[in-house]
């Protein structure tokens, strides 16, 4: 099986404009940044929700923490899998106790991810509200997830991947489409 | 009649290593000689006999295992005297001697008589037990069970429990003209242990033996042999210090005698695994200890290969090694594994391999085995690089505890003749 | 396309290792039967997955979903609180349920043959077996008729892998890395599993040993059992022993797998006790490590058993971290082998590296 690049959905400029005017979104319609806290669901959402967070510092001088999530051990799907995928830390420095959480992912898909990393975070503690920020949403939900914050939709479907390659994690940036090919 | 011919004669009593013919019956060996000669002898006697081509292969004196374990009376589920002596006969023995440790133990006549009346594929020669079910507190009845076939005795399983017992049973079987076999570990040294200790005891956490713990009764035996002139023979030895003490006691005109099984002569302590069939008693010994008993395989200090089968129903070995009884199978692996060890190494030449099948075996029993006219028509024929593969589950034994399952080997039993009748062919 | 499941399989050890698709190096295990046999690779990698359990243990709810609807069998053939509650709250911590066989209650007492225990333990399908038992390689024996993992916590006197693994871990958080340090053992070293697999642990990261105890309990043979250039030195004197100490790792006194002669307890206490006197000895700060569960006042005098060097609550803490990791990277779908068997099949056996 081979995966086959059908065309670029962003570049790396535009990753970056849209992460600038995501991290602006998100300070508008929190109504107050005081409980505010960014939360990166491993892997990719952690270095957007960091940018997220220096754009907000740069922009509206506001100063949001961030966590790191990893969602492995809540994962719906372990049982299927042959070998149980590597754990990595999670590493959320503040109490998640009555906060505002925003937990930033690169694409939203079937919800899965999100309902598990929801698991993960009541287990630390009861936040006052989690909502969700993703850089791609590509539609076909098998949870009733929304993200709120949406840096572009992109209509999908099911044979198809959308890659989104960060330079902190794959040496390059932009967001492609691609396809499984037999 | 039976004639074997074009096969190599190697005869340890006489010497001869050459390519004669054997001619024999059912009792005794007839004629043994060149093709003419056996042609005219078998002429003289009516002209019929059936023919066994031995072309390439060794014709040797029958073979005797000293040391092994048929389990009948009492152990059936383990083996019996038919199945041990057709695995026997299998490996090459045209004579076997089973030791005493059955239930009921053979300590008197009736047990002795029970297992000569027993259907089996080669000679059975029991060995009777020194003491009333060996539990070394009185004498057995030696000289009943002497009268009903035993060729010696021994407490195998155990040791002979004391010296002061021990003591009497060689004075009283120096009158009986009787070889005292003995099984020599020290019990206080050797309780619950379950291989050698050393190295691999230590690094798997299995409790293990020091190896004077055969040593020091190798020593009492001898001196006690020295004391009362009996003949001793000791069991299954396996250590270097035991063997230094048996060439040492013999030159000071003691009868001392012993064997070797093929796993001491091939195994050691550091090729144990968690896998109870490596675990026997003695247990396999150091490295040091057997390129000792090598080395008195060739030099002469060793006088037979036994073999020390010890059947134990697969049920019973498998269990965790700790709890699994003591013993292996050896019948039918023993010559592959001398002429893999000893002569294909060049450790040792044929002949003298021959011997520790043959004469040796004899000698320790008092008996003489040649092949001559006259002499028991008793032969082990050989090959000497037939390649086969040992596969236990192929074995008559009904039991397959062996660690050489599996194993390539260059050389086999081909033909075992006992009383003029061809009782395995491979 | 799996480049494991071309390599040899080999009790007490893994499958080899497989890049996952995050470009991580992870290991399968596929029993965990013994230190022994593993690489500094892989002890390395249980210790980081087991840094994940940690934290999770200081949720405050701390329980996951993760191996739902698994079950692991403690099968303890010898009897064991500590490291059974342990195994028993990190299946439940990961949401597992255990199934308990205890040796006072078991049909082992009954004549039951320890295979058709298991077998019968195997046959209400458990995804993962925990075994102790009194006998030296039983964790092997059993794993060669198993197909499902099995754990071994604790042989007879050959290997207790999951205690040196928490022993590491404790280590490694308190210092800061297990590598070139000088451990001390004391005890009875001879009949102690906990003693060879932490030197099996230790000595593949460069740590060098020195065993003390009773000359009885310290067979010359102990100095070969490490890796190839391991440093091992027995000492029958305490002073000698604890000098440039890194870690001393105090082992109980053994009564139900003493040989005789037992040493009376006075004595023992006189020449062996780790005193605050004698823990002066060893470097500044040195870590004092026992297995549990402490004799106060017999190998341990209390003001050190609960003094700022003393890591045994630690011990415990991580012991449940790292046999939650164990149960997560072991309880998975069997791996396809590629002819067809489990360890039964392969035949395969432990066998100890000889140097």
């Amino acid at each position: 099986m081979r995966v086959v690049e059908k065309s670029q959905l962003m570049s790396a400029t535009e990753v970056d404009r849209t992460l600038q005017r995501l991290a602006h979104e998100i300070v508008e319609k929190s109504g107050g940044t005081k409980n505010l806290a960014l939360i990166g669901v491993r892997r990719r959402g952690v270095p957007l929700s960091q940018r997220i967070a220096q754009a907000m510092r740069e922009i509206d001088g506001v100063e949001v923490p961030v966590g790191t999530l990893d969602i492995t051990l809540y994962r719906d799907d372990l049982s299927k899998v042959a070998a149980h995928p590597v754990l990595q830390s999670s590493d959320i420095a503040f109490s998640v106790d009555d906060k505002d959480l925003i937990l930033v992912d690169d694409v939203l898909y079937t919800g899965r991810t999100i309902r598990a990393a929801m698991n993960a975070l009541f287990d630390l503690g009861r936040p006052r509200s989690v909502r969700l920020c993703v850089l791609i949403d590509r539609g076909h939900r098998e949870m009733p997830i929304e993200a709120s914050f949406v840096g572009r939709m992109v209509q999908t479907s099911n044979t198809e991947i959308i890659e989104v390659r960060l330079r902190e994690v794959d040496q390059e940036e932009r967001v492609v489409l691609v396809e499984r090919v037999e | 009649m039976l004639w074997i011919k074009n096969g190599r004669l190697i005869d340890p009593a006489s010497g001869t290593d050459s390519a004669l013919e054997v001619l024999l019956n059912s009792e005794r060996i007839l004629a043994v000689g060149h093709f003419a000669e056996i042609s005219h002898e078998v002429a003289n006697r009516g002209g019929e006999c059936e023919v066994l081509d031995a072309a390439g292969w060794i014709v040797a004196p029958g073979f005797i295992d000293l040391h092994c374990h048929l389990r009948e009376p009492g152990g059936e589920s383990s083996e019996t005297i038919e199945t041990g002596t057709r695995a026997a006969a299998r490996g090459g023995f045209t004579a076997v001697c089973p030791m005493p440790n059955t239930r009921p133990v053979n300590d008197n006549a009736s047990v002795t008589r029970s297992i000569l009346e027993r259907k089996a594929s080669v000679r059975v020669w029991p060995i009777g037990a020194c003491s009333k079910e060996s539990k070394g507190e009185s004498l057995a009845e030696i000289a009943a069970m002497k009268k009903a076939g035993i060729v010696a005795v021994s407490d195998d399983g155990r040791p002979v429990a004391t010296a002061k017992l021990m003591r009497q049973v060689m004075d009283y079987c120096r009158s009986l003209d009787l070889p005292v076999i003995d099984h020599c570990e020290d019990a206080s040294l050797a309780a619950g242990a379950v291989m050698r200790e050393g190295q691999t005891s230590v690094r798997l956490g299995l409790r293990g033996m020091p190896s004077a713990a055969e040593s020091l009764c190798v020593i009492r035996d001898g001196l006690l042999a020295k004391l009362t002139g009996a003949r001793l023979h000791i069991a299954h030895l396996s250590t270097k210090d035991s063997l230094e003490f048996v060439r040492g006691s013999r030159m000071h005109g003691c009868q001392v005698t012993c064997e070797v099984t093929p796993h001491h002569f091939t195994l050691i302590d550091e090729d144990v695994v968690y896998d109870s069939n490596f675990k026997m008693n003695p247990p396999l010994a150091s490295r040091e200890d057997r390129d000792a008993l090598l080395e008195g395989l060739a030099d002469g200090t060793v006088d037979a290969i036994a073999t020390d089968h010890a059947p134990h129903e697969p049920a019973s070995k498998a269990v965790e090694f700790d709890k699994a009884p003591f013993g292996i199978t050896g019948f039918e692996t023993a010559l592959a594994l001398a002429l893999e060890q000893l002569v294909h190494t060049g450790r040792i030449k044929l002949m003298r391999m021959v011997e520790l099948f043959t004469t040796g075996p004899a000698r320790v029993l008092g008996m003489a085995r040649s092949i001559a006219p006259g002499q028991p028509a008793d032969l082990t024929i050989f090959s000497t690089d037939h390649a086969w593969t040992f596969n236990a589950a192929e074995s008559p034994s009904k039991s397959r505890n062996t660690p050489f399952d599996g194993r390539e080997f260059k050389g086999a039993p081909m033909a075992t003749i006992v009383a003029g009748r061809v009782v395995y062919r491979r | 396309m799996n480049p494991a499941a071309a390599a040899p399989l080999r009790p007490g050890g893994t499958i080899a290792a497989e890049n996952s698709p995050r470009d991580v190096v992870s290991y399968r295990f596929r029993n965990l039967l013994a230190m022994e046999p593993l690489t500094a690779e892989q002890i390395l990698f249980l210790l980081d997955q087991s840094k994940p359990m940690q934290e999770i243990q200081r949720h405050p709810l701390k329980k996951l979903a993760t191996l739902r609807g698994k079950s692991v069998a403690l099968a303890f053939f010898e009897p064991s609180t500590r490291t059974r509650i342990s195994f028993a709250t990190a299946a439940s911590r990961l949401g597992a349920d255990s199934m308990n066989l205890q040796a006072e209650s078991s049909s082992l007492k009954k004549g039951e043959s320890l295979l058709d225990t298991v077998h019968t333990l195997d046959a209400m399908k458990p995804d993962c077996i925990v075994m102790r038992h009194s006998s030296s390689g039983t964790a092997d024996f059993v794993a060669r008729h198993l197909e499902i993992p099995v754990i071994n916590a604790g042989d007879g006197t050959h290997e207790h892998p999951t205690q040196a693994l928490l022993d590491a871990l404790t280590i490694r958080d308190r210092l800061g890395n297990i590598e070139g340090l000088n451990v001390t053992i004391l005890g009875d070293i001879q009949h102690s599993r906990v003693a060879r697999s932490n030197i099996h642990l230790l000595g593949k990261f460069g740590c060098s040993f020195k065993l003390c105890g009773p000359a009885m309990w310290l067979p010359r043979e102990l100095e070969q059992i490490g890796p190839p250039g391991c440093s091992i030195r027995r000492a029958t004197c305490m002073e000698e022993a604890l000098v440039d100490a890194d870690v001393i790792i105090v082992l109980r006194v053994q009564q139900e797998r003493m040989n005789e002669p037992a040493l009376p307890t006075g004595e023992y206490v006189m020449l062996y006790q780790l005193t605050e006197e004698r823990l002066k000895m060893a470097r500044p700060g040195a870590l004092v490590l026992h297995p549990g569960p402490m004799i106060r006042g017999l190998e341990i005098d209390p003001a050190v058993a609960d003094g700022p060097q003393s890591c045994v609550l630690e011990q415990v803490t991580n012991g449940v971290a790292v046999r939650m990791a164990l149960l997560y990277l072991m309880m998975g779908t069997p791996p396809e082998e590629p002819n067809g068997g489990g360890p039964a099949a392969e035949n395969k056996f432990y066998r100890p590296n000889v140097t």
